[in-house]
């Protein structure tokens, strides 16, 4: 009899075991592609149309009951519309500058780094992976551990500065409330100008930033009743981030879309007062 | 009153396998476990499987079923269609030991690197003092039943086995952030050491974790999330460096070795001692008794637990345990 | 060269203090404590390490801490402890386990648990059947996990602080994860170490150690319908048997009342006892709410007769007598079988469990989320809309080693053996309380561990494994794969179970009990021949082939030691003999082992509790339990009968 001090042939589980050798790539028999396809056409098609539409520089704004698209929200460029700039016009007319230059890059800076989005495009478009337990699309992985990813950590920033552009965007639905002669009026504009307000609100405080800000880093919830009670709100709200992240694209769209019809002549807004 | 079902499940060890195939008898109500006892008790003794509770609470039973990590014990039959082809193979990320046995020794390395709960100085056992509240959320990570699944199904590990060392899994960011929000928990440094050594940067939220947990953890939304805004907390935030500069006082630091005492007002934690008031959300099972596969139809993409879709505060006819009051 | 020789060439060798088999509750309890006393220990596991049956408690751990009601105390607990083992437990088990739980309790907190808490933020604790008090800790259903769970980081954080020390994790504890101990090997009557094999790969391993902690837990897998997993198939009790110890209350199994006996995929699967202590009622397929009928007089005092005031307990439970549901377990799961025998039953063998008549449903998915979420998974049964069908299932064996009560070391003829948790017998007497086996398998745990570590330092010299020991050890585990055509052990292992199920059940008779005996010969016989097909790396057949031999040896114990106690007596219920019978109580029945490999059986006396403690009881409680003799001694020591003696008892006790 000999004596091993060593267990034969395992030990930390090093490069000597290997994984069962199963040759299909992924055994999913489900539709699990249909996910990220559908992310990518319309995270797709939403990007094109707002692209487009910042580029156009051009029907964003209904002076008559001051209807201005949160595209352009604030108008800062020379080029701005008699009555849309609220905050001056510091910028020049070149046709690559957008008019909501100061918003915009945050606007975006904030979706780009909130925790749902990020899921739905390394999932869509970066396919890392493009669904559980589906291979993923690319050979080396390091995450978000390093440069350019390791800036999706800014989220708390941006989460600031989405702050601060939605009250501007408040701001606008509420001067919106006027009829062509300057008294208070009232349109179905008025109704997509505010949904869209509200739900963004909504979207912007179920932030997962939101949530650990308001209270989520507290370690002692009973110390703390007041903020507990707003973190439990925050946390009800975040479950939904997914859902308030596709219908902010919706409202945005619609909002601006309408206003562009409308500015346009497309067809006119429908008064309920005013 | 069976029928004869179609089966393929994968044989052989780390010398090579394939899938093999099997009619196997099914009967109502059973589950993929109960498919592979009988394989082993008519067709092939000596077929390797992990189990133990059956009951879905030990989780042993971790094998992928048509290719996505479940448990077999909680895999009903009925979700699958009549002449459906059932494909069971054993946990990819895990060295194969036989057929549908896995070496999972990574995940008990990791734990062992994970720094253990640090009890505060001089309070002594049976004067601990916790509120409801501040311990649920860590509970909510304790009911972690270990079956690595997702571990198995995390891309960063999976896919690339090379960030196996640098990497320690969703298991244990659980566990770190369970520790970092104890109440009592002696350490302040278990960001430093989620962001550092376990590889929190490598996570690219992409969810997988929490779609496969049987226990319903909200694995990302409630700790790793977290532990990623606690990371930030320490070293990015402006307005937070502002805040503590201004009242002196940093939150986090100062308070975590004082036991907590005080009990609140929305009166939620004050008749909480039965946690379970959480509701177990089993994953959504559609009309027609098949799963859903795409989280664009779900009804919320993770719930914020510890409470479900909870009013607070709760009411007082809804707490299930009530204290017999003493006479005296 | 045969092969036999060159499989025992590689068995491979490792020394250690103190080896612990079973990695449950009990084990790592005492694998900490030893390690604390600063032994090199090893914990055998043989499942993977945090997966073992302690995780299936749900209720939650017993320990009179009074957190919830001050009244409670150790000695109400003891109290309680006795009565629920019909006074046939043995007294300092019980005393030491009311005494030592609460900081058992408390301790686990600095190893990190999480229990529900107080609004003061004490551990909160709940009611469970037989306890008089709220006393169980808990952690919502999923206690038993939490306690696994915080054994295993302690474990952990020993061995980090091992490696901060010598750089290695393992130098001072290890765990063996998924390997099966075979036998115990000994040197003359001393343990010497122990041997088996790794189930992964099929190799041999010799642990030379010379104590050896059994923490093996049960023997349920012997019965058809039974709540425990493969692992509980009674390893430890065979150890302990052929090492020379003795094993004690073998006759005693606990059936759970209300196991699911339909569909087949949840059968065995227990619902919970708080699904009745929140309003869940028993009814047969008639509509009746039966358990009224069943109320014994010892308890006619504490229980209610109307369905109106076992209603009004819930709400308020200090005017009002208990609702029978909560009677204890073996009251229940009697009155089921009663029902079910009289055709009153389900089509499947059990009776309704119905909560959903009871009350919401939201409220039913609040109280009971994991029964709610186990049976929607399992099986797609929706509690909230129709009734559980239960019936009686195979849960714990109260019988076990018996042992030294304050050391936990195995009595018989082996020295440096010890047990502790289910497979240890005495402490539960002949039924357990619900919340009483976790902090058992603490307390004893502990005093396993801590006694193991001691008697280690006792010894002048190592005992030494001989080499001849171990190559029979090797030619008998390899035995199954020498016969490949042998019988499959599947066929065998359910021969054996229908035998149990079908003879040696919840309900025995003389003349089933001696033909269970018969067939378990025969049995014996076939499992000599068991063959196990393909190789030793992970072979389940084979591992199986390797337990039915300790399945059998156990199953001989519980059948014999069922036909020798001619009475009924809380997991021990003999249709030939209803009655309780004072004498029988006077008799624990011993099981050892014979040269033959036939088990043999002896009577031998309780032991007699000391004077304070029988005081605790009030003497027409007593009287149900204790013959004329002792009675006359129990009034000899409580110098005058007083009437109301029981009054005086409680508030000397609750004063404290």
């Amino acid at each position: 009899m000999t004596t091993t001090a060593t267990r034969p042939g395992v030990g930390p589980s090093g490069p000597q075991r290997s994984r069962a050798a199963i040759t299909a790539k992924t055994l999913r028999t489900d539709r699990w592609w249909l996910a990220p396809l559908i992310t990518f056409i319309g995270l797709g098609a939403w990007v094109t149309y707002a692209t487009v539409r910042v580029f156009m520089h051009k029907w964003y704004f209904v002076e008559e009951f001051h209807y201005l698209t949160p595209f352009y929200s604030p108008c800062l460029t020379d080029r701005c519309v008699e009555g849309s700039s609220l905050f001056g016009t510091p910028l020049p007319s070149f046709w690559l500058i957008p008019e909501a230059s100061f918003t915009l890059p945050f606007l975006l800076l904030f979706r780009l780094t909130c925790y749902y989005y990020r899921k739905a495009y390394y999932r869509a478009f970066w396919l890392s992976p493009p669904a559980c337990a589906v291979p993923d699309g690319h050979e080396k992985y390091s995450g978000e551990t390093r440069f350019p990813l390791i800036f999706q950590n800014a989220h708390r920033y941006a989460f600031y500065a989405a702050m601060i552009i939605s009250l501007i965007n408040t701001w606008d639905a509420i001067i919106a409330f006027r009829s062509g002669d300057g008294g208070f009026g009232f349109g179905l504009g008025n109704v997509i100008l505010v949904g869209n307000v509200v739900m963004l609100w909504a979207y912007t405080l179920s932030c997962h930033s939101c949530r650990h800000i308001t209270g989520g880093r507290l370690k002692h919830f009973s110390k703390h009743p007041v903020r507990y009670r707003v973190w439990t709100f925050v946390s009800k709200l975040n479950v939904r981030h997914m859902q308030l992240a596709w219908i902010t694209l919706g409202t945005l769209a619609l909002t601006d879309f309408y206003v562009m019809a409308l500015s346009a002549g497309w067809f006119s807004d429908l008064r309920f007062i005013g | 009153m069976g029928t004869k079902r179609h089966f393929r499940v994968w044989r052989g060890d780390e010398s090579g396998g394939d899938i093999q195939d099997y009619d196997v008898e099914v009967n109502e109500g059973e589950v993929v476990l109960d498919i592979i006892h009988r394989l082993q008790a008519t067709q092939t003794p000596d077929l390797a499987c992990r189990w133990n509770c059956k009951a879905g609470k030990c989780g042993s039973c971790s094998v992928e079923i048509n290719g996505k990590p479940r448990l077999g014990c909680m895999t009903r039959m009925s979700t699958f269609e009549e002449d459906e082809t059932v494909t069971i193979t054993p946990l990819r990320t895990f060295p194969v030991i036989r057929d549908l046995v896995t070496d999972v020794s990574f995940n008990y390395e990791k734990a062992r690197e994970t720094p253990a709960f640090a009890p505060p100085a001089g309070v002594a056992p049976g004067q601990y003092r916790m509120q409801q509240i501040d311990v649920e959320r860590s509970q909510e990570f304790r009911k972690c039943i270990e079956c690595f699944l997702c571990q198995n199904t995390c891309h960063v590990v999976r896919d690339h086995e090379e960030n196996k060392e640098a990497f320690s899994g969703p298991r244990y960011f659980i566990r770190a952030a369970e520790l970092d929000m104890h109440p009592l928990d002696a350490r302040d440094d278990r960001k430093q050491y989620a962001q550092a050594s376990q590889g929190l940067g490598y996570c690219n939220i992409t969810k997988c974790c929490t779609e496969v947990c049987p226990e319903h953890i909200k694995i990302t939304d409630n700790a790793i999330i977290p532990m990623k805004e606690r990371v930030v907390d320490r070293r990015y935030d402006p307005l937070v460096w502002l805040g503590r500069k201004i009242f002196r006082r940093d939150e986090l630091e100062s308070e975590s070795m004082a036991p907590s005492v005080s009990t609140g007002v929305t009166g939620a934690g004050d008749a909480t001692p039965f946690s379970s008031a959480r509701l177990a959300e089993p994953p959504p099972v559609r009309d027609d008794g098949k799963m859903d596969v795409t989280e664009v139809t779900l009804p919320v993409q993770g719930g914020p637990s510890p409470f479900g879709d909870q009013e607070f505060p709760l009411p007082l006819d809804q707490i299930s345990y009530h204290k017999p009051e003493s006479r005296d | 060269m045969t092969s036999e020789q060159r499989n025992t060439a590689r068995v491979e060798r490792h020394l250690y203090d103190v080896v612990v088999i079973g990695a449950g509750g009990a084990g790592l309890r005492a694998a900490i404590e030893a390690r604390l006393a600063g032994k090199r220990t090893a914990i055998i596991s043989k499942s993977l390490f945090g997966k073992a049956h302690t995780v299936m408690a749900e209720g939650g751990a017993a320990a009179a801490m009074g957190n919830v009601n001050s009244r409670d105390n150790w000695m109400v607990h003891f109290r309680d402890t006795m009565r629920g083992g019909k006074f046939l437990n043995n007294f300092r088990m019980a005393e030491l386990h009311a005494k030592e739980a609460p900081e058992r309790i408390w301790e686990l907190e600095t190893y990190g648990a999480l229990f529900d808490r107080t609004k003061d933020g004490k551990i909160s604790q709940r009611n469970f059947g037989g306890h008089e008090y709220p006393r169980l800790a808990h952690v919502g259903d999923r206690t038993g996990l939490e306690l696994i769970r915080t054994l295993q980081q302690k474990i952990v954080s020993l061995q980090q602080e091992d490696f901060a020390e010598t750089g290695n994790y393992d130098s001072r504890i290890r765990v063996f994860s998924e390997t099966t101990i075979t036998e115990l090997l000994l040197d003359g009557d001393r343990v010497a170490g122990a041997f088996g094999y790794y189930r992964e790969s099929g190799e041999f391993l010799l642990l030379e150690a010379p104590a050896v902690i059994l923490a093996t837990g049960g023997v349920g897998r012997s019965y058809k319908v039974t709540s425990n997993s493969w692992e509980y198939t009674g390893d430890g009790h065979a150890l302990a048997l052929r090492a020379g110890a003795t094993l004690i209350n073998m006759e005693f199994l606990q059936f759970h009342p209300t196991g699911m006996v339909w569909p087949p995929s949840v059968k065995g699967i227990l619902v919970t006892e708080s699904v009745r202590g929140d309003g869940g009622v028993l009814r047969n397929s008639e509509g009746k709410r039966f358990m009224f009928d069943y109320v014994p007089d010892v308890f006619r005092k504490q229980y209610a007769d109307t369905e109106e005031e076992a209603d009004r307990w819930y709400n308020d439970p200090d005017n009002n007598r208990r609702p029978p549901e909560l009677l204890p377990r073996d009251e229940v799961a009697r009155a089921i079988n009663s029902e079910v025998k009289a055709g009153r039953g389900t089509k499947a063998g059990g009776v309704l469990l119905d909560v959903s008549t009871r009350m919401p449903a939201e409220q039913i998915t609040k109280r009971l989320p994991s029964m709610y979420h186990q049976f929607k998974e399992l099986a797609d049964v929706d509690i909230t809309k129709e009734a559980m069908e239960v019936g009686p299932t195979c849960h714990y064996v109260m019988g076990g080693v018996e042992v030294e009560p304050d050391s936990a070391a195995a009595m018989g003829t082996v020295l440096g053996l010890f047990a502790a948790g289910e497979v240890s017998g005495g402490m539960h007497g002949s039924n357990r309380l619900g919340g009483n086996s976790l902090s058992d398998l603490l307390v004893f745990g502990k005093r396993a561990g801590e006694h193991a570590a001691a008697y280690t330092e006792t010894l002048d010299k190592k005992p030494k494994v001989s080499t001849k020991d171990v190559e029979a050890a090797v030619t008998t585990a390899l035995a199954p794969l020498q016969r490949q055509s042998g019988e499959n052990p599947y066929g065998l292992q359910q021969d054996l179970q229908a035998v149990m199920g079908d003879l040696v059940g919840i309900i025995r008779r003389e003349g089933e009990l001696a033909d269970a005996l018969k067939r378990l010969q025969e049995l014996k016989l076939r499992v000599a021949n068991v063959g196990a097909t393909g190789g030793r790396r992970y072979n389940p057949g084979w591992h199986l082939a390797l337990d039915l031999r300790n399945m059998l040896i156990v199953s001989e114990c519980t059948a014999k030691a069922a036909l020798e106690r001619e009475e009924s007596r809380g997991g021990h219920t003999r249709e030939d003999f209803p009655q309780m019978n004072p004498q029988w109580r006077l008799v624990n029945l011993v099981c050892s082992l014979g040269e033959d490999g036939d088990v043999h059986l002896e009577r031998k006396p309780l032991p007699r509790m000391r004077d304070e403690l029988i005081r605790l009881f009030d003497r027409t409680e007593l009287s149900k339990y204790l013959t004329e003799d002792e009675m006359g001694q129990f009034d000899q020591a409580e110098g005058v009968h007083i009437p109301g003696a029981r009054t005086d008892a409680q508030s000397k006790t609750e004063a404290k």
